[in-house]
């Protein structure tokens, strides 16, 4: 981000000065801390579906909330490594939380779907296939399914290096999300453009991070990997 | 002109909305006895009408957002009172007609429809309005005259939905003449005996019972006799997923849903999705408006 230097000098000190300050309060809260209030709202919102508190067509509203916070968690699993990188805020300790969290949301969002939404078995197939944001949809459903799968400390050992290919599949994954969004959109919204413009951006910062790094030389040992 | 169409849905009495929210209660609480036979075979039909609340909280009429909550949230600031309809083109006696005129000039009837919105739910509404025949007679339809254009009202002061151009404003739609003179083709003033609200199109609106829901344009303020056929909005928009036509038709699946089944609202989170009808269930009255068309092709 090129801004003028007194603006950023001016901004930056304070920003990073007060996420800096939330760093300690973040080492002591726990990881299942996190799972726990992250694994409510869709109870919540199914319980509140089924009193008639989710407005008078609870099926789509239940779906599209489930969806929507699968994205916004998918991109949030996105931005830990930018966030600590250019802001000093660690969230690295809740990355896998964030993530399998949101895998969780979207196998609600996927669960509603078939079971509520679509109910007949032979339209769901015909779905996948005919209806193109569908098809995106499931695609990346499909290809986070790895990554959610390999999200523990033992598939880490056991792929070694090739735990993190594994893991950039959430890379496309999360496009493929935003995708899905903007093309179930009826005309011109903002709102799916508004996530796909985070997530592009995002992408580049890392691209940016890659680009810079030295080929040939090894990273330092000491350095996280950050992708 | 007015009379011309009975209802074929009915309230089984003309049910006041509080009696209606008594008797599902009465077929809930038959369950599980001697009656909950009869009772089943009664809510079966699902031909009661949607409840006040369902009809005026779901909505589109993206003039005010796109959520299905906005319209009920936001549409209480668009004014409708004074309010006029002009109508041009193709009549006899062009003007601004204002809508006190219109009414008193008007039969009002209930007619109890089903509403079937392109996006796969449907509802079961008792409007109240007057025939579209009836008003375009008034205004003295032409000899040449082959379609309605239609528009909404554009003022963006009372519609914060418009800041987006999320459709080309205002909105516009059209039909062909004959369905605009066909009875069961209507104005709607009033649901359920009460002026219309703001969120369902006040103070006029079309209401197609055997087309998909967008063509039923709200809040008009403009009608225009032409011979050509008019752009309408959605078609503009995405020609390759709206026609003109629009017609309700099971077998003709928008490209991104299938039209086969729909879903009754009201029927909470475990709902059943039951099949689509053929032109909304108004196959007898309107089939032969389209005899000798394709319909996958005028979509």
């Amino acid at each position: 981000m090129k801004w003028p230097a007194f603006t950023r000098a001016w901004i930056w000190p304070r920003i990073t000065d007060v996420l800096d300050r939330l760093n300690p309060y973040l080492r002591k809260l726990p990881v299942w801390a996190v799972y726990l209030a992250g694994a409510l709202p869709p109870m919540v919102w199914l319980w509140m579906g089924a009193t008639g508190r989710l407005g008078v067509e609870p099926i789509s509203a239940l779906e599209h909330k489930l969806g929507e916070a699968a994205l916004q968690l998918l991109i949030l699993g996105l931005a830990v490594t930018p966030l600590r990188r250019h802001l000093g805020l660690n969230l690295m300790k809740f990355r896998r939380a964030i993530g399998v969290l949101a895998f969780f949301y979207l196998s609600m969002h996927l669960l509603v779907w078939l079971l509520l939404d679509v109910q007949i078995p032979q339209q769901i197939w015909a779905d996948i296939v005919k209806r193109p944001y569908i098809t995106v949809g499931m695609a990346g459903f499909l290809l986070l399914l790895p990554p959610a799968l390999t999200s523990n400390n033992f598939s880490v050992r056991r792929l070694g290096p090739r735990w993190r290919s594994v893991h950039r599949l959430v890379y496309v994954g999360v496009v493929l999300g935003g995708l899905h969004y903007l093309m179930l959109a009826k005309g011109f919204q903002i709102e799916p453009l508004i996530y796909l413009t985070i997530i592009g951006v995002l992408l580049l910062l890392r691209l940016q991070v890659q680009r810079k790094r030295q080929p040939g030389l090894p990273e330092p040992r000491n350095s996280l990997k950050q992708v | 002109m007015a009379h011309r169409w009975k209802n074929d849905l009915s309230y089984g009495d003309v049910t006041p909305e509080h009696v209606y929210l008594n008797r599902r209660q009465v077929i809930a609480g038959l369950a599980g006895t001697g009656l909950a036979v009869a009772a089943g075979s009664l809510s079966a039909e699902t031909l009661e009408p949607n409840s006040w609340e369902e009809i005026t909280t779901y909505n589109n009429f993206y003039e005010f957002g796109t959520g299905k909550e906005d319209p009920a949230k936001y549409a209480h600031q668009m004014k409708t009172d004074p309010w006029s309809v002009k109508i041009d083109g193709l009549v006899d006696n062009p003007g601004e007609y204002s809508f006190q005129d219109i009414l008193s000039e008007m039969t009002v009837e209930e007619r109890i429809y089903r509403f079937r919105c392109v996006e796969a739910w449907s509802m079961i509404v008792p409007w109240n309005g007057f025939e579209l025949g009836d008003l375009l007679a008034m205004a003295g339809v032409q000899e040449g005259a082959k379609y309605a254009a239609f528009e909404t009202l554009l003022r963006p002061s009372e519609m914060p939905g418009t800041a987006y151009r999320t459709i080309d404003w205002p909105y516009r739609e059209g039909l062909r003449l004959d369905e605009a003179l066909h009875p069961l083709t209507i104005m709607a003033t009033g649901i359920y005996g009460k002026p219309i609200p703001n969120q369902n199109g006040a103070p006029l609106r079309l209401v197609v019972p055997w087309k998909y829901g967008f063509k039923s344009i709200k809040s008009i303020v403009r009608i225009t006799l032409t011979d050509k056929e008019p752009p309408t909005s959605w078609s503009t928009l995405i020609p390759g997923e709206y026609g003109f036509y629009s017609n309700v038709n099971p077998k003709v699946d928008h490209p991104r849903w299938s039209q086969a089944s729909e879903r009754r609202i009201g029927g909470g989170l475990f709902s059943k999705r039951q099949p689509t009808l053929m032109f909304n269930g108004y196959e007898n009255e309107v089939a032969s408006l389209y005899e000798g068309m394709d319909l996958a092709q005028n979509y």
